[in-house]
């Protein structure tokens, strides 16, 4: 980051881009880059992060928020009038024209000011075109800095991706922008091009001193070649760092399922630098209240092998496959699956212990507004989930569904299905669950664990006792702690979702 | 099959061939023959006529006899001017319109293109009386006849223009104007220096489309002048109708059709498939 100074060139304030479908594809983010700097806009599809620079390049404006350029308002100014270039993800080369021209594109219509003295020594100023020896001069200078001398008259069909790749890049260069954008430029290149093409950019970049903005779904390129990393989801910055930062440290589970490997637990925050998940308390770096629901991520080469007496916690390896450089291990801990790799093998079958040093142990705050679990169908269209089993109302499955005398559900087209054992995502609200000291009341049975007096009324956690699975709601009541109490959920509060590629 | 015996071998045979084989070939039959009875054999005839005379020898006669009349040459040159004029007024009109089209969002175009598109449903000569009644009642009819002319061929070859034009313009990669905005050019600049070659086989074909139907189209131009305009194609209906000389007809039709396949030519220069290649990069 030698180039890098500490001068805000591009600055985005609360921008939002709404289209005319309503669909928010950018909802009011906040960031700089600082000139010199390579920053990457890393997310899946439909994040918003071909909008965020489409924004910046002045080819879709902003319905709220402003862009600022080196502390100037260019939120109106279009694209011709911006000293950026954007090398666009499938090239855009101009298919009339050769090589030469398409490069020459951009010199052609500049202006540039030029100070003249006449013969009384007054000076004036005047916009003046380059003339025809200096464009031939930068376009022979860009074609030699992206290795395509003796390319002018090509026409840019008969390039392969790569060279196209080239021309592009070489064509926004040449203009000498103040920053470069780059949308997904090597998407379309094959793996052994795309890792060549990123260590040049990173030279390029280097060499120039360019802003570089970047803009990729390949969290491996991201991480190859930044200074910054803004990683968005939904319209929304989810976190913005430097490589490292982002990989070690993700600030929530969606940053750290999308950057590399992870295992992500669900669990609970004992207190005291401890937290409890897959079935066991750990210590970790963190503080939190105590009884925080959160997110718990460990990269899988952090989660150390030892014999099975000498771990945090014993397990059985499920599945091992060699990867090249390591073996990655599926190793099952009662019902959580744990991820690791490692250098040497321990066969399928063999159970091991596995500890895990305190620091690689990241915690996460995690957002808990209802309970979630994943449950399925049984016969007699009860929902078993969360150690239990409870009365639910199936037709809401299937909209315009209903139930005939047999229990088989009749969808809305007069199709008849048999949904036992069909698996379900259950959520259940945080006002919604009652308990009872009656244990034959309620569909599961349990301990109370924690109760954490939130002003107006009590935040109850009951424990079952095979899985540890938790029951989080609100209750006015007051209630003991180790209670064993049943579980009570209306028919109705049970909400009930298929399980669908999306949601898994 | 009795239980004892065994396959000891399987082979596959080819069907035997039938007497009555069909193959792919046999499909360009039907074509083949309308081909010969009205495209060639008319060809041949045409060709036959304009040279020879009433008795069937052989001369150039026919020929003189168009080259030496003023009235013929300058019907002749009353036709390619009302294509060209036409042709150029249908671009002018229909660029805007196919441009407009093509950048507008889904919904509203599907309609819009309809109601160009919509006249072509509707019978071409029940079409040029309606709009002859339509220069009647303004009151232009019998006064202008060759400006006449000139708007009932637009009225009617209107969509002949605006289709290529639209179904180039809409398949334009539009990241290559952004690219154009991007790399310094203005709106005017991005249109002449991008759009515009770009949507070239889309105006060669336009063209075509236009230019070469506008110069025979007879029913038009005596519908909107009242007969006062006598272009080539009306020529050549009256000497094979009333006029009663295929001889001559035949020579105004061969002139004609020298006319054509020089346009033809002239357009293929400028929709050379090198426009086309790399279009959608």
């Amino acid at each position: 980051m030698g180039n890098v100074k500490q001068d805000k060139i591009i600055e985005l304030i609360d921008i939002t881009r709404k289209f005319e479908d309503g669909l928010v594809a950018v909802d009011g983010i906040n960031l700089y880059v600082r000139k010199g700097e390579f920053v990457t806009f890393l997310g899946p599809s439909g994040c918003g992060k071909t909008t965020t620079l489409r924004m910046i390049a002045g080819f879709d404006k902003p319905t709220g928020g402003k862009v600022l350029l080196n502390g100037k308002d260019i939120s109106d100014l279009p694209p011709n009038k911006r000293p950026i270039n954007t090398v666009f993800q499938r090239y855009a080369l101009f298919p009339h024209l050769n090589v030469y021209d398409n490069i020459a594109f951009g010199l052609k219509l500049k202006r540039i000011n030029t100070v003249y003295e006449d013969k009384n020594g007054k000076r004036f100023e005047k916009k003046v075109k380059f003339s025809k020896s200096e464009i031939s001069a930068k376009v022979d200078k860009v074609l030699k800095m992206v290795d395509l001398e003796g390319f002018e008259k090509r026409s840019v069909s008969t390039l392969s991706g790569g060279q196209q790749q080239r021309v592009a890049i070489a064509r926004a260069l040449v203009n000498e922008p103040e920053i470069l954008l780059l949308d997904e430029p090597l998407g379309a290149l094959d793996l052994k091009m795309r890792k060549d093409m990123q260590l040049e950019l990173k030279e390029m970049h280097k060499k120039l001193g360019i802003t570089f903005i970047y803009v990729t779904h390949d969290q491996e390129e991201a991480l190859t070649m930044s200074d910054t990393i803004v990683v968005m989801k939904d319209g929304v910055i989810q976190q913005i760092g430097t490589p490292t930062d982002i990989y070690n440290e993700p600030k929530n589970a969606f940053v750290a399922d999308f950057i590399g490997e992870s295992n992500i637990f669900s669990g609970t925050y004992v207190g005291n630098r401890k937290v409890r998940f897959i079935g066991k308390t750990f210590d970790c770096v963190d503080d939190f209240e105590p009884n925080d629901k959160v997110d718990v991520v460990v990269r899988p080469e952090d989660v150390e092998i030892t014999d099975a007496d000498k771990g945090t916690v014993s397990g059985k390896i499920i599945s091992s496959i060699f990867k090249g450089i390591h073996y990655e291990m599926t190793v099952k801990i009662g019902k959580a699956e744990v991820l690791i790799q490692n250098t040497v093998e321990r066969k399928v079958g063999e159970t091991v212990g596995i500890v895990i040093k305190p620091n690689n142990i990241h915690i996460m705050a995690k957002e808990f507004s209802s309970n979630r679990y994943d449950g399925y169908i049984t016969k007699k269209n009860t929902v078993c989930f969360g150690d239990g089993e409870f009365e639910c109302d199936v037709t809401q499955l299937y909209a315009g569904s209903s139930l005939d005398e047999e229990g088989y559900l009749i969808t809305a087209e007069g199709e008849k299905i048999d949904l036992t054992d069909t698996d379900v995502k259950v959520e259940v609200g945080l006002k919604d669950i009652e308990i009872s000291d009656d244990q034959e009341k309620g569909g599961a049975i349990g301990n109370i664990v924690s109760i954490i007096y939130k002003g107006d009324h009590y935040q109850l956690i009951v424990r079952t006792e095979e899985n540890e699975e938790d029951y989080v709601f609100d209750t006015e009541d007051t209630w003991n702690e180790n209670d064993r109490v049943s579980v009570i959920i209306p028919k109705d509060k049970i909400r009930l979702s298929l399980v669908t590629e999306n949601n898994k | 099959m009795t239980k004892d015996v065994k396959i000891i071998e399987k082979s596959e045979t080819i069907a035997p061939r039938t007497r009555f084989s069909f193959s792919r070939k046999d499909l360009c039959v039907p074509y083949g023959l309308f081909l010969a009875l009205f495209v060639i054999l008319p060809l041949v005839l045409v060709v036959y006529y304009a040279f020879t005379a009433k008795d069937g020898r052989f001369t150039f006669a026919n020929f003189i006899w168009f080259f030496s009349s003023w009235t013929m040459i300058q019907n002749l040159l009353i036709s390619v001017l009302i294509g060209l004029v036409t042709t150029v007024v249908c671009l002018l009109i229909g660029y805007p319109i196919a441009y407009i089209l093509s950048r507008m969002t889904a919904a509203r175009r599907g309609i819009l293109l309809l109601l160009f598109i919509m006249p072509m449903w509707i019978n071409f000569v029940l079409r040029a009386l309606a709009m002859k009644e339509l220069l009647d009642l303004i009151g232009i009819l019998g006064k202008f006849n060759y400006l006449n002319t000139i708007i009932g061929m637009v009225y009617d070859y209107l969509p002949f223009m605006i289709l290529p034009l639209y179904s180039v313009l809409i398949k334009m990669d539009k990241s290559l104007e952004e690219a154009a905005a991007d790399l310094g050019a203005g709106r005017v600049k991005v249109f002449t220096s991008v759009t515009l070659p770009l949507s070239l086989p889309g105006i060669v074909s336009g063209i075509t489309m236009v230019f070469m139907p506008t110069m025979t189209c007879y029913v038009i131009s005596d519908t909107f002048s009242n007969g006062k305009v006598t272009i080539i194609g009306k020529l050549i209906e009256q000497w094979f109708g009333s006029g009663d000389n295929w001889h001559y007809g035949s020579v105004i039709a061969l002139i004609m059709l020298v006319i054509m396949f020089i346009s033809t030519l002239i357009e293929g220069k400028f929709s050379d498939e090198k426009v086309y290649r790399g279009t959608n990069l």
